[in-house]
């Protein structure tokens, strides 16, 4: 690809996987030197506010309650670093790692005796699955499991992104695996609201070149369009069954997001049919409108204002081992994947 | 250190490292504990190798092994690793109350096959039982003692123009032990490559002075050893993606869960520093053995970038290898 230098092009991806991915490949060494890529909120466990991790911090210390979570939520600190369920689960806590809903609910059948808690983290993604977990506990009558609603949707949050006068971007990498379940023309609102270029693209590097390719050409000749390029796994409408999954179970909510703010209508709550199976009311557990302020920039990373290296805590007390927020704990965090894949030469 | 010891510790990576260096050695930093080699070297009339490792590895039964043929073969490399030809093996066990007897005699049965193959004794060993939930089935510590066959094994020995080589394709182990441990999340035929490395060392330690380092990379992959390699000799490292070894099947479920395989642990593998002259030579002397035939010459030891090895993909950018932090997941070995 060639440089034009009239001005810098600003791509996001959206999603912590292709951020990843990209880092991996060494891609941005590739790009023109006009192209700047910034990261965009769709780590699910670095948007979750920190006051959520306190909150299930201190649900895992409940006596007879096991808290099971998907790995890349154990490290991420709350709102002081000596809170993460890691450490809890090292004080006694019973923090059980899995990786799906479902071997959750497997963990509360098999133990009838436990409150089993699931930290439901995600974004449309993973919403679905989440959700037949709470149906097939519904279906089977297990009591004891419980989720703890941390799901949160991609449009709201860009919407939020681009309602921000200091916003410049130029282009979205779309997430493909969100746009598997709500289909492509979930993205269409980019170029039809906002004229700004929407490409659909898969996690391979083989996918992505071509995708920003397609992002860089259509900046330059000014002409916006929604592209999928992700076609052997993402249709125009995308999943039926699992939108009416969450169309029949699920009602949008205000929530806090990590460095967002409160943003309204962006997360999936149950509908009172469900409660019985929402953590939060069955343990009074209410997370705040508002965060409290702290050092950690992972806020300002998330939302493409700072780059990681752009971070004064970024490799110096801020690391992997001893990390201040999700961004460089979460197998998706912007700041992890420059730390682990510091690009050099 | 953290306020208390979370799984990280036992990861393999900068935690473990931290540990080790904020609290084992300043209670017992000595000449043959400080170079952290993965066995010590130990003067006298005939210079021994002397090594130890414990084994808590959660399935105790998995595709290619069990934790009876892993704690021999395991404290067998280290020994071998650290230039030593491996004779005696200690043997302790703990086990946990109302474990079933028949499980342990395969167990037993599994690590003396290994022993018989390798051509060593246990020559001294312990038993304790402990309180039903004190313990997970079985753990097992093995201690090694081997006699000193290439001295001056070491990552100071490494200079620019050395070619690194692996013995084969990395990853298996610890993808296999994920699988076997989560058997919902793929279906596969992965097998752990768990395996006695002391005949390959043996085979590379005719190169004398042009071997200069072997390290088994378990915890934290392939991609930690090297980082700890190139820091330790403040050189650089070359490593080219195409040329490392990875089966597809450990690739393919790796690319489906979001691993790294070059950060996965390998229960059976080497990484050779070689003279670049006598690179091949060594090459062909591991593809002689059946766990060496896909060895691999993966890179060069330069003077660029001290420090760091850097990692060039296949479409013409790089990144930096860095230690594992955290731990991918807990109790591989």
């Amino acid at each position: 690809m060639k440089q034009n230098t009239d001005r810098i092009i600003r791509l996001m991806e959206i999603c912590g996987t292709h951020t990843h991915a990209i880092a991996r490949a060494g891609l941005k060494q590739l790009l023109p030197a006009d192209v700047r890529l910034l990261s965009g909120p769709g780590c699910p466990v670095c948007v979750t506010p920190p006051e959520a991790i306190d909150a299930l911090a201190a649900l895992s210390h409940r006596p007879g309650l096991i808290l099971c979570t998907y790995g890349d939520m154990l490290r991420v600190p709350g709102t002081s670093p000596d809170i993460s369920l890691l450490k809890e689960k090292s004080r006694g806590a019973r923090v059980e790692m899995v990786f799906s809903p479902m071997d959750a609910l497997a963990m509360a059948a098999a133990q009838p005796d436990k409150e089993v808690v699931f930290a439901g983290v995600g974004f449309e993604t993973t919403s679905p699955g989440t959700l037949a977990a709470i149906r097939t506990a519904e279906e089977r009558k297990i009591g004891n499991f419980s989720v703890f609603m941390l799901l949160r949707l991609v449009e709201p949050a860009v919407r939020a992104l681009l309602a921000d006068p200091d916003c410049q971007i130029d282009g979205f990498l779309c997430p493909g695996h969100v746009a598997v379940i709500i289909g492509a023309e979930g993205f269409r609102f980019l170029p039809e609201e906002y004229r700004l270029p929407a490409v659909i693209s898969g996690f391979e590097p083989a996918d992505i070149w071509p995708s920003l390719k397609e992002l860089i050409r259509q900046v330059r000749e000014n002409d916006p369009q929604l592209v999928n390029l992700y076609t052997r796994t993402v249709s125009a409408e995308g999943n039926a069954l699992a939108k009416q999954l969450m169309e029949d179970m699920t009602c949008r909510e205000g929530a806090l997001w990590r460095g967002l703010g409160y943003i309204e209508g962006s997360a999936l709550g149950l509908k009172s049919r469900y409660k019985d199976f929402d953590a939060a009311a069955r343990y009074g557990i209410v997370l705040p409108d508002k965060s409290a302020p702290t050092a950690c920039r992972c806020g300002d990373v998330i939302c493409g204002k700072l780059s990681p290296e752009g971070c004064p805590f970024f490799g110096k007390v801020c690391t992997p081992d001893t990390p201040l927020g999700p961004c460089m704990v979460s197998s998706e965090g912007s700041c992890a994947a420059a730390y682990t894949y510091g690009n050099l030469i | 250190m953290d306020k208390t010891i979370t799984l990280d510790y036992g990861s393999g990576g900068r935690k473990t490292a931290s540990l080790i260096h904020e609290l084992i050695l300043p209670a017992f930093g000595n000449r043959y504990l400080s170079t952290l080699s993965d066995g010590a070297v130990l003067p006298g009339a005939e210079s021994l190798v002397f090594s130890t490792d414990s084994f808590v590895v959660s399935p105790l039964f998995f595709p290619g092994g069990s934790i009876g043929k892993l704690a021999i073969c395991g404290t067998l490399n280290d020994v071998a690793m650290a230039g030593g030809e491996p004779r005696y093996i200690s043997l302790s066990l703990v086990i946990e109350e109302g474990f079933e007897t028949h499980l342990l005699e395969n167990i037993l049965e599994d690590a003396a096959a290994e022993v018989r193959k390798a051509g060593v004794f246990v020559v001294t060993g312990d038993t304790k039982v402990v309180e039903k939930g004190s313990c997970d089935g079985v753990f097992i510590n093995t201690a090694g003692i081997g006699v000193l066959k290439r001295p001056g094994l070491s990552p100071a020995a490494m200079k620019s123009g050395d070619a690194v080589l692996v013995s084969g394709p990395l990853g298996n182990h610890g993808m296999t032990i994920l699988l076997a441990r989560h058997p919902q999340l793929l279906e596969g035929d992965l097998r752990s490559d768990c395996a006695n490395l002391a005949p390959l060392a043996a085979a590379l330690y005719s190169l004398g002075e042009d071997l200069k380092v072997l390290r088994d990379p378990t915890r934290g992959g392939l991609a930690t050893v090297l980082s700890e390699l190139a820091e330790s000799a403040q050189l650089g490292m070359e490593i080219r993606e195409k040329d490392v070894p990875v089966d597809p099947s450990v690739r393919a479920a790796c690319e489906i869960l979001g691993m790294d395989p070059l950060y996965s642990a390998n229960e059976g593998k080497l990484i050779a520093v070689v003279s670049a002259d006598r690179a091949q030579e060594a090459l062909a002397l591991l593809r002689r053995f059946p766990e060496g035939e896909k060895a691999a010459i993966i890179g060069e030891i330069c003077e660029d970038h001290p420090g760091l090895p850097v990692l060039r993909t296949p479409w013409g950018s790089s990144r930096i290898l860095t230690a594992l932090a955290g731990a991918q997941f807990p109790r591989i070995c």
